[in-house]
């Protein structure tokens, strides 16, 4: 008999083999009992690197922005038990927002499943839903053609997240490698390429549309960096506006005239009131969320809708669109301009001049404006701190990450996105204790490029133990906290839609962030007022170590414009720098999160 | 047209074509509960010879809204290979079995019989107090045979839920 084929390798080394041959070049790991036959293995070779953090859930995270800033899935490793649980944050997040990653997790022998063993779960059990697949595996012939699977699933249609549950005895025994399969999966054969009869219905529509408004999402950029060039490019042949959600900004640059910034609950009034008055919305790779519809039968009235979504699902889920077009964004933006180029029948041109002109009026309103005193000892308004962060850092084509709350929002409407894969957030979860890690795994993928964490006093102190993270792998991750001693968007809404009774929004006994950033050997520095701003900023993105920069900003400011839950697009409410013309929030609206 | 209308409720008999695999079972009855679908009834069992595909039978209800999302969302399972909506893609059959057990003596027994007999429902078991029905047919005539049995004696039932398939040449 062939030498080649009696002598199968270990499961683990049959999986790290697997990993290889899928790419991989990094793992996000914490060790444990039930995976130490692949640190074992990982001890024993070079080609893959081993990331190690001090927490599951940011294994996770820093995989997601990895994967998010490459395009590239994300790879994790925990071990069994309360390795997989910790993950599972992590893995809803991934499965909110399509980031693809492969999770790997350690199990109990097989012959031990089911006994309540220790470290035992049921991780298949727990995290069917909160994957796009997962997959435990039973025999060692399997494993490999599941490893290539995984990353198939993860990589392929609407990305997500996949785990693999590997028992201890699987991971030990001989287990046979095979190459990935060719020809496809069995069942799983997700659409890409978009129907050409859609298409051109879809083009005939735009052409006639006196009113149109492209609204776009994160499918542009899981489409890759092409399909944000071919939006670029249709945009302009049609002249349409471009509104962006949470998750797609970048795939349009911020600086492209026919931008009007972010959409939805704090979006810009001009996004906004372009979704409620246009005729016909193109919808790029958004799933019509419920933070970006306001109420849905006040949304868009009166407009016709086309949709271009990888994800059948996504289609007439929350709103009925006219033109459903099921498919890749880059694929189906090629088609568009294609069929665009052929189509014979004018643009309404002069319509579109009227629809400009309207939305001139609603942009000069200005509706981001916030007024910084520049007193000596003023207070920083956090607008401004994110303001002059961008414009600091704008040459540097800064990688930005986020956690959950007002700061988010701040950093959604003032740092200016001109290209994809530079922003990272958690949109559809709301993960707060996202964004140190996910700027972890995004330094790790760019080492030398400007990492910086957008963060809140509460958010950053969910994960603040990877803090040891970044100083063993020596990663200059800059933590720029906006620290206005509230959980903000908590205490907004407290005071908007509670009576102004905070209830436990306070963030009472902070640690001093510039003493905890130097016993995590990084670099800590405050500015307290304005005067010290632009010098801390300057300070922090000159260091090559880990900073935290801790921004003390104005307490009471709140992030504006805002839809309440329950109303639509033309019932938001400006802030203070404008004449009140809010609608109140319904009953309705308070029981809406 | 704008956000979800309201719209009649309607059933739906939706067959699922799945890789025979551990967990798949929970995964459609995970959607379901997750989302807050109904299940009217649920019945599965491969139907291959290799026993490499299984098939789902589930009877549903919702608006033809939901019911779009029902299809959507199974599709997009890994291990699905096709999802029909029976009840909207032509004409189709839908059986279901049940086991009844029937206790009782004198006239009502013999009623019970004579009932059973009409609607074609063979006896299985029987003693001097007691009768096992076995019933197939559509889902009313199921329960149209249980509302008669329920004054004289029905004890117990054992459903099997919904099998269905198209008529004539189309298949899932």
């Amino acid at each position: 008999m062939n030498a080649v084929n009696t002598t199968a390798t270990s499961g683990a080394e049959t999986l790290l083999r697997a990993l290889k041959a899928q790419g991989v070049e990094v793992i996000f790991g914490y060790p444990g009992g039930a995976v130490l036959p692949i640190y074992d293995a990982l001890f024993q070779q070079n080609a893959i690197r081993h990331i190690l953090v001090r927490h599951e859930q940011a294994a996770v995270h820093a995989a997601e922005g990895y994967a998010r800033s490459t395009g590239k899935v994300g790879v994790v490793l925990v071990t069994s038990g309360p390795g997989a649980t910790n993950a599972v944050t992590g893995l809803v997040d991934a499965l909110m927002d399509s980031i693809p990653i492969v999770c790997l997790t350690g199990q109990v022998p097989t012959h031990l499943i089911g006994n309540d063993a220790f470290q035992e779960a049921d991780t298949t059990g727990i995290t069917r839903q909160a994957t796009k697949h997962n997959y435990l595996v039973k025999r060692s012939e399997d494993l490999a053609r599941i490893v290539h699977e995984a990353f198939l699933v993860a990589r392929t249609g609407r990305p997500g997240p996949v785990l693999v549950d590997l028992p201890k005895d699987i991971l030990i025994n001989p287990a046979l490698y095979t190459e990935p399969a060719t020809g496809g999966h069995r069942s799983y054969r997700p659409r890409t390429e978009p129907d050409p009869a859609r298409i051109a219905e879809a083009v005939r529509m735009i052409k006639a549309a006196k009113r149109p408004v492209f609204y776009t999402g994160g499918g542009i950029i899981n489409a890759g960096p092409q399909a944000a060039e071919l939006l670029i490019e249709f945009a302009q042949l049609t002249g349409a506006p471009v509104t962006s959600t949470l998750m797609g900004l970048g795939a349009f640059p911020a600086s492209n005239p026919a931008f009007l910034g972010m959409l939805g609950m704090h979006g810009t009034y001009e996004a906004n009131l372009a979704m409620h008055g246009c005729d016909v919305m193109v919808n790029l790779g958004a799933r019509f969320d419920d933070r970006v519809t306001g109420r849905l039968n006040a949304f868009a009235p009166g407009s016709k809708k086309i949709q271009v979504d990888i994800d059948p699902s996504n289609i007439n889920k929350n709103i009925v669109v006219d033109v459903p077009i099921v498919g890749d964004a880059a694929l189906a933006l090629r088609a568009l301009i294609d069929a665009w180029k052929r189509d014979t029948a004018r643009q309404d041109r002069s319509a579109l001049a009227d629809w400009w002109r309207r939305i001139e009026v609603w942009r000069a309103k200005d509706s981001l404006k916030f007024t910084q005193s520049f007193k000596k000892g003023a207070t920083i308004k956090p607008q401004h701190a994110i303001k002059r962060l961008w414009e600091m850092t704008r040459e540097r084509e800064a990688f930005i990450t986020t956690e959950v709350g007002q700061h988010q929002m701040w950093a959604a409407q003032h740092y200016r996105f001109d290209k994809p894969n530079r922003w990272m957030t958690s949109g559809g979860l709301g993960t707060m204790g996202y964004g140190l890690p996910a700027a972890m795994g995004v330094q790790i993928a760019h080492p030398d490029a400007l990492v910086i964490d957008i963060a809140g006093e509460a958010s950053i102190l969910m994960n603040i133990q990877e803090m040891g993270t970044l100083a063993q792998y020596r990663l200059p991750v800059k933590i720029f906290i906006l620290n206005n001693e509230y959980m903000g968007m908590v205490r907004q809404w407290q005071e908007l839609l509670h009576g102004g009774r905070y209830s436990e929004s306070y963030s009472a006994a902070l640690p001093d962030f510039v003493k905890l950033a130097e016993s995590f050997h990084a670099v800590g520095l405050r500015a307290s007022t304005i005067d010290e701003l632009d010098g801390v900023i300057a300070a922090m993105i000159a260091s090559d170590r880990p900073v935290i920069a801790d921004i003390h900003v104005d307490p009471k400011e709140n992030c504006f414009p805002m839809i309440p839950s329950g109303a639509a697009h033309n019932e938001m409410i400006l802030g203070p720098e404008h004449e009140s013309e809010a609608a109140g929030i319904t009953d309705e609206g308070l029981v809406l999160v | 047209m704008n956000a979800i209308v309201e719209q009649h409720l309607r059933s739906a008999t939706i067959s699922v074509l799945v890789e025979n695999e551990s967990g798949v079972l929970a995964r459609v009855i995970g959607l379901f509960s997750g989302r807050g679908y109904n299940i009217d009834s649920l019945t599965v069992a491969p139907v291959e010879d290799d026993r490499r595909k299984s098939r789902i039978t589930i009877v549903t209800s919702g608006t033809d809204l939901v019911i779009e999302q029902i299809k959507a969302q199974l599709d997009r399972l890994v291990p699905v290979y096709r999802v029909s909506d029976l009840s909207r893609e032509g004409p189709h059959l839908a059986r279901e079995l049940a086991l009844i057990k029937v206790i009782g003596a004198g006239d009502k027994r013999l009623e019970a019989l004579r009932l059973a007999d009409a609607f074609r429902a063979r006896v299985i078991d029987a003693t001097t107090e007691s009768f096992v029905f076995e019933l197939t047919g559509a889902t009313d005539k199921l329960d149209a045979f249980l509302d008669l049995m329920r004054p004289l004696g029905l004890a117990e039932v054992s459903r099997t839920g919904v099998a269905a398939i198209a008529r004539g040449t189309r298949t899932i």
